[in-house]
């Protein structure tokens, strides 16, 4: 039998779904608010077609240069803030810049300086996801146990165990935590950046279905899209989560 | 002092051959020399914590630091172990491998038994399950640390402590809380590390019976700061632990520093 909490969560489900499709109805304008059928219809149509694939494919790529970017510079220089006030010091007033750049900013500078390209387009999305990876690692690196280093120091492990065995367990749940909002982020910065200055992508379908009017295609291309995130985060990030602050409980 | 004729069985270290000699080479000694030590407080007053505290100790010498709580101990104990750089004064430490046990587990918590005794244990890690079944914890290898009580997971810091034949045993308070006859198993297999494997072991405790069965010095931290007061022989490492000669002792300490009698004899487990 399906748990209670899960069939309340299809029946809330259901009923956005029951929803949407009485005021398409309601409405009668299928121009501006198609019903659920033609949304489906048109994903259906541009997957046959492998516009809707390669577009996705895309974005996803983009997705991942960019989280794997900001996830690397991001947690070592928060790491290093965390374990080292001076470098604190340093990094701090940059941080502060950083979070409170509009990402429009950034964006737009990237593609000019930079120029017209997918070098731009990540490190624009990896500069806007960076500063939050850095305060979260920050704080997993503040928290790090000095007991747990002083019986690295006494027993002479060799750095790599050290990395291994003491501090990444411990960064662990500040990381998959940093993972799972960043991804969230990420993937919708993209979007952004692909409507302001790629000739492909989801955001630059968007922008040409827009050009159009085109709210069924709108529709089909956000919740695919939207889907197949959740999927990746349920799937991958949440069990890794879970796995990673296993320990604690 | 009276010292065994059992040698280091195999274990190839230089400090092994340094077993009953009366001058073994200097580079095996530990040489404590700690002039003071002070802090700073928030509101920049300055503590003295400890006055000087100067002993030295060789292979197969088991050191038992006796004080009341909060008598800068376990500080000793950090500045022996490098830990505390902070303080006048140095601390020469011989080669080899340091075996440490703090007074609390310190356990990895998300690592099991096993991984957090491999770690430690290196190329030994065919010590651990005979050294696990000598605590009676056989068997507990896949365990993690929250699944055992205190009283086993500090016998497991014991082991990793004894991993690898150490040169030199560093114990904070190895007894607290032990009832007796955890407490002569465990002072058996100090005196075992340092009398026949020639371990040097300086353990910090509060309450002078347990070590009566290991210890051959005691060393008595008395005054404010405190600073070393008493460096004795025992001589009751080969005699029981409530034998004429631990007796002699337990008077003389007590005439000489009756506050170690207003110690509690054993906190609760």
């Amino acid at each position: 039998m399906i748990p209670p909490a899960a069939r309340l969560r299809l029946l809330s489900l259901a009923a956005f779904l029951g929803l949407w499709w009485g005021a398409a109805l309601l409405a009668a304008k299928p121009s501006l608010l198609p019903a659920p059928p033609a949304v489906l219809g048109f994903v259906w149509r541009s997957c046959l077609s492998g516009v809707m694939p390669w577009n996705i494919g895309i974005t996803c790529l983009r997705v991942i240069a960019a989280f794997a970017t900001s996830m690397l510079v991001g947690s070592a220089v928060g790491y290093l803030a965390g374990r080292s006030p001076r470098a604190d010091t340093l990094i701090d007033p940059w941080l502060v810049i950083l979070l409170n750049l509009p990402v429009l900013v950034v964006i737009v500078l990237c593609y000019i300086w930079v120029g017209l390209n997918d070098v731009a387009a990540v490190l624009a999305v990896a500069l806007v996801k960076m500063p939050t990876v850095m305060v979260t690692l920050r704080e997993g690196a503040r928290a790090l146990d000095p007991a747990f280093d002083e019986l690295a120091s006494v027993y002479r492990l060799a750095w790599r165990q050290r990395a291994r065995r003491i501090i990444v367990p411990q960064l662990a749940p500040y990381l998959a935590a940093a993972g799972r909002s960043g991804l969230s982020i990420t993937w919708k910065i993209v979007l952004v950046v692909e409507l302001l200055g790629r000739p492909n992508g989801v955001g630059f379908a968007l922008d040409e279905l827009f050009q159009t009017f085109d709210v069924a295609g709108i529709l089909a291309y956000g919740f695919a899209f939207a889907a197949l995130m959740l999927l990746v985060e349920s799937l991958l990030l949440r069990p890794w989560e879970r796995h990673a602050n296993a320990w604690r409980r | 002092m009276p010292m065994p004729g059992g040698d280091s069985k195999g274990s190839g270290r230089s400090r092994a051959g340094a077993i009953g000699r009366p001058h073994p080479p200097a580079s095996a000694e530990l040489a404590v020399r700690i002039a003071g030590k002070s802090y700073l407080d928030a509101a920049g007053q300055r503590h003295e914590v400890l006055g000087e505290v100067r002993f030295e100790a060789t292979p197969g010498e088991v050191l038992a630091l006796l004080a009341p709580s909060g008598m800068g101990k376990t500080t000793i104990l950090r500045i022996v172990l490098g830990l505390e750089q902070d303080f006048e004064g140095e601390v020469r430490l011989p080669g080899g491998r340091l075996g440490v046990m703090f007074q609390e587990p310190r356990l990895l918590p998300w690592l099991t038994v096993g991984a957090n005794l491999r770690l430690i244990a290196g190329d030994e890690a065919a010590e651990i399950s005979p050294l696990l079944a000598e605590v009676g914890l056989a068997g507990t290898e896949a365990l993690h640390p929250k699944a055992l009580s205190l009283g086993m997971a500090r016998r497991v810091a014991l082991v990793r402590a004894l991993l690898g034949r150490p040169a030199v045993l560093v114990l904070d308070e190895p007894f607290a809380s032990l009832d007796p006859k955890s407490a002569a198993g465990l002072s058996q297999m100090i005196s075992r590390a340092a009398h026949q494997e020639g371990a040097m072991v300086l353990l910090s405790t509060h309450n002078l019976d347990p070590v009566l069965g290991c210890a051959d010095r005691v060393l008595v931290l008395a005054g404010k700061p405190a600073r070393l007061a008493a460096d004795w022989p025992t001589g009751t490492r080969a005699a029981p632990a409530n034998g004429m000669a631990g007796r002699v002792l337990k008077q003389r300490l007590l005439n000489q520093f009756p506050f170690l009698g207003a110690e509690p004899a054993e906190e609760a487990p």
